[in-house]
């Protein structure tokens, strides 16, 4: 479904991301771990092209969408869960919904019962600010906003970061759960335990490049992995 | 409260407010305050309303609004004098070049429309700045706006430094109070579409709302054109108000005036902003005037009061005003029907409680 090959990206003469290559099969859940620093967040923000790769290719169902507008990669189905939420914090809710399926001139009656329906909090809250939804009900937000163009692919980048156990544990249900209704999800994770017990491919990164690769359960029970990111 | 009995009860508050317009007119001499005030206020809620949908909603620190007004007043007046009065004002430049004139309303819409194609052009290597260097670009503009209006070359256009006089004005306050209203309304639609959303996207965090798919360049030239374009149309209103215009007058004072009434209505309140402009235009030409005329009362001569001692007391009321309400009368809040009758029946509540 994505295809990145020798995907180059630089700030200012710095290698940020250095030549990977990785793929993401359609209605699988694929995740890429790695320290802080690595490029993981400036890889997802150059496949929706916040920043402009310095080279290399990013297909998208067929297509080359390298360098295309943001609006257009938008259009053909990926959207970003951008790290750190950032959700429109003195917008409402419903507003913030909204704003998710800016890209769509169809109705959305559809789509707000089905993130209503996936996160019941958001609609006891639709009328309130952004701003003032506790941590965990923003990173819901934030998803719901995302989920809202209809995505085929949806990329989050670190959407457990700073939330307690529990709610982490219900954002890996929901990311499960949007999964098995079908869409195709990229995961960025500090938590790398939970992210490659979810996920289908785990990519290993380190400062700027792909190191490892292989299937959840292998990367798992890797002797490496888990002495640099899971801690024993 | 439905939504359509909401709105019948606005339309009601409408109908009053041209009734009670009608009546003042009826009741004041033509020349009193009250009247001139409330013809000014109705031109400067239009242009306070244009800056805040470009400060306040699209989070655009523009301060180019004087320099849009200057346009759009060139504009109307230049090309609505009427031909038999043209060599009689422009008599240092053998009766200017244009030789014909257009009706009121077209003079008013090519006002707009000119400013917002000035807005257009500069827009693209403006806009691309942030905050404080757009605040210092887009003044700069205005004060070039203002030297170019005055350039002599150009005098068969614009007079030069000269005054443009003999347009055709209004006399009844109903016509500024229409005209801002009807402009009003299409910034308030356009505020509650999925423009307006985008705008105010694009305000609250534009590396989401891009990342959402929202064009940031192009939104934005849209809300300055747009801006533009009612601060155009505002300055042709103020061209008729005055009666005559000089490029001189439109300084950055001007500016920095609607930036007050603006912040004082609070940023992102359209009602905020028209409430603020009478407020401001009341006391600054009305209610105050005392303070500048001398006064005894029983032979003791009041100390303090004298001529421009009014401007003193406004600075001190408007830092008042921003220092204890950060966020303005109205933050950015609405005044609305609806607000009005929740407002008192949680009073109701609570006398209810409290027995
Ligand atoms: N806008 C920027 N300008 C300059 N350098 C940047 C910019 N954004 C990121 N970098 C640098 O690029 C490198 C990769 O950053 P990136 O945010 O992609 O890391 P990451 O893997 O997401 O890390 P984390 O897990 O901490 O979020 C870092 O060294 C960072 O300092
Ligand atoms: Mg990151």
């Amino acid at each position: 479904m994505l295809k990145v090959e020798n995907l180059k990206v630089n700030y200012g003469g710095i290698e940020a991301v250095k030549g990977i290559s990785f793929e993401v099969p359609e209605n699988s859940i694929v995740t890429l771990i790695g320290a802080n620093g690595a490029g993981k967040s400036t890889t997802l923000r150059s496949i929706v092209s916040l920043v402009k790769p310095a080279s290399g290719s990013i297909n998208f169902l067929g297509e080359n969408i390298t360098g295309k507008d943001t609006n257009d990669i938008v259009a053909r189905g990926i959207t970003l869960v951008p790290e750190g939420r950032k959700i429109f914090p003195d917008l409402t809710v419903l507003e913030n919904l909204k704003i998710g399926a800016y890209m769509r001139k169809d109705s959305l009656e559809d789509d707000l019962n089905w993130v209503y329906d996936l996160f019941p909090r958001l609609k006891e809250r639709h009328w309130q600010a952004g701003g003032t939804l506790s941590g965990g009900e923003q990173q819901m937000l934030a998803v719901a906003r995302a989920l809202m163009s209809r995505p085929k692919l949806i990329m989050m980048d670190e959407p457990s970061l700073g939330l307690a156990p529990l709610i982490v544990q219900g954002i890996f249900d929901i990311i499960r759960e949007i999964h098995r209704q079908g869409v195709t999800i990229l995961l960025i994770e500090q938590n790398a335990n939970m992210a490659l017990r979810t996920a289908d491919i785990g990519y290993v990164m380190e400062t700027g490049s792909i190191t490892m690769t292989g299937s959840g359960a292998e990367l798992l029970v890797n002797e490496k992995v888990r002495e640099a990111y899971l801690g024993n | 409260m439905s939504k359509k009995k909401s709105m019948t009860i606005s339309a009601i508050l409408f109908l009053a407010l041209i009734v009670i317009i009608v009546v003042l007119e009826r009741m004041l001499p033509p020349t009193h305050i009250a009247l001139a005030v409330l013809k000014k206020g109705c031109i400067y809620s239009l242009v306070a309303v244009s800056m805040n949908l470009l400060n306040g909603f699209t989070g655009l620190f523009s301060l180019g609004q004087a320099g849009f007004m200057l346009i759009g007043a060139y504009a109307y007046a230049v090309l609505t004098i009427p031909v038999a009065d043209r060599a009689s004002v422009y008599m240092y430049f053998d009766g200017g070049i244009i030789q014909f004139s257009v009706p009121v309303f077209v003079g008013l819409l090519a006002s707009g429309l000119l400013a917002a194609l000035c807005a257009w052009l500069i827009g693209l290597p403006v806009l691309r700045l942030k905050s404080d260097y757009l605040a210092i670009a887009t003044l700069g503009f205005a004060e070039i706006i203002r030297a170019f209006f005055q350039w002599d070359k150009l005098g068969v256009v614009t007079n030069g430094s000269n005054m443009l006089r003999k347009y055709p004005t209004f006399s009844t306050t109903l016509f500024p109070f229409l005209v801002s209203a009807a402009c009003i309304g299409v910034m308030v639609l356009m505020i509650n579409s999925s423009y307006g959303r985008a705008f105010k996207a694009i305000r609250d965090d534009e590396i989401a709302a891009e990342a959402m798919g929202i064009n940031l360049a192009k939104h934005k030239r849209m809300a300055f054109c747009v801006s533009s374009f009612f601060a155009g149309v505002g300055g042709g209103l103020l061209a008729m108000y005055q009666t005559s215009i000089q490029a001189m007058t439109f300084k950055s004072s001007m500016t920095y005036e609607i930036l007050l009434i603006v912040v004082i209505g609070g940023l992102g309140s359209v009602t905020g902003s028209c409430l603020a402009s009478f407020l401001f235009i009341a006391s600054s030409e009305w209610w105050l005037r005392f303070l500048d005329t001398e006064m005894t009362i029983g032979g003791f001569k009041v100390p303090l009061l004298r001529s421009g001692f009014r401007k003193v007391v406004f600075s001190v009321i408007i830092m008042v005003i921003v220092l204890f309400a950060r966020r303005g009368i109205m933050g950015d809040r609405e005044f609305s029907v609806d607000g009005i009758c929740r407002f008192f029946k949680n009073l109701g509540k609570k006398k209810e409680v409290k027995q």
